[in-house]
């Protein structure tokens, strides 16, 4: 059983790493790792829920030679994700630029945390002075002013 | 906090809750499948010098697409292309102008598909290793841009076009670039 599971495993971890191969030859190891990272922060157009470094689909590979081709031409990173983002838009970046149609993706999720923290706040402030001083806080002033005289009635 | 302050404070949760709500039903019920917006939609059409399908010797340019019309993306490897095609060729005979892009395909094959199924095409361009189309945006076959007079991009449809899309879809947008261009 268990080597069973281990020569699954290892089955399916050589076909993941067969996705995508292309033996690019690179000037240097920082261009290399710099390839590495680019297709892997870049979106495969085609197959939605793959990095390009991940995608077997035929325009993933057109793009990775794209990219290769780019390095030869001294392009840099921002130049590259542009030449992404103009022929595909927004969608191709796994890291969403911050623009007017992105700004509720990156602050959405703080802007309710600092909602939810100030409904938090405001139920405990009015807990306690709920505790500390019922009346007040419960009963409007014709309400106090009534309980008063009610009470001065009975204690007289 | 005062009553009217607590009602406030209520309603202007509900009210960001219920933004919230829609913004993720709106965008959940609006996402068909994998059909991405396109980035071009405004820019005009990517400049190309390349050749024709029906005579590689001839070449081909922006130059030489007139719109309004439609730029079909396509290809003979493409199976849902195959399933298109009577449609584009309904549409050329009721007088759609329609450009093709013969999409990372083999001239030959290409040639002999457009004569056994007839051609609806008023121009075929060859882009042989799809580097017009990467300029497009393509991601896969088939697509199909509108262009406008000014060979500006419009609009753009992803998939098979059927009749049923034609009529929905597409029929009203296309006669508007007429319309307009009309004027």
């Amino acid at each position: 059983m268990k080597a069973l599971l281990i020569a699954l495993l290892t089955l399916t971890w050589t076909l993941h790493a067969a996705a995508s191969f292309d033996t690019y030859e690179f000037k240097n190891d920082a261009e290399r790792a710099r390839y590495q990272r680019l297709t892997e922060e870049l979106r495969c157009p085609k197959c939605q829920n793959q990095d390009l470094a991940d995608s077997n689909a035929p325009i993933a590979k057109d793009l990775r030679q794209e990219i290769f081709r780019m390095f030869g031409e001294g392009k840099s990173d921002a130049q590259i994700v542009d030449f992404m983002v103009d022929r595909y838009g927004d969608f191709v970046l796994y890291k969403p630029r911050l623009t007017g149609r992105t700004w509720l993706l990156w602050f959405g999720p703080g802007l309710l945390l600092v909602l939810g923290g100030l409904s938090v706040a405001l139920l405990v402030r009015r807990r306690r002075q709920v505790e500390a001083k019922p009346q007040q806080v419960l009963l409007s002033a014709d309400e106090q002013a009534r309980l008063a005289k009610l009470l001065d009635e009975q204690n007289k | 906090m005062s009553k009217s302050n607590r009602a406030a404070f209520l309603l202007i949760s509900l009210l960001v809750l219920a933004g919230f709500a829609y913004l993720v039903v709106v965008k959940l019920a609006r996402n068909d499948g994998d059909a991405l917006p396109s980035a071009l939609i405004g820019k005009p059409f990517p400049a190309f010098n390349l050749s024709r399908v029906d005579d590689p010797a001839k070449p081909v340019t922006l130059a030489d697409l007139q719109g309004p019309a439609l730029v079909n993306v396509w290809a003979t490897w493409c199976v849902a292309c195959k399933v298109e095609h009577p449609v584009l060729n309904e549409l050329a005979k009721t007088g759609v102008r329609i450009y093709g892009v013969n999409y990372k395909d083999d001239n030959a094959a290409a040639q002999k598909w457009l004569k056994e199924f007839h051609n609806p095409y008023l121009l075929n361009i060859s882009d042989l290793d799809g580097k017009l189309g990467m300029d497009l945006g393509v991601y896969g076959a088939p697509e199909t841009f509108l262009i406008d007079k000014q060979g500006v991009i419009r609009h753009k449809f992803v998939g098979v076009i059927d009749r049923e899309v034609w009529r929905q879809q597409l029929a009203a947008k296309y006669r508007e670039l007429v319309d307009e261009a009309g004027q």
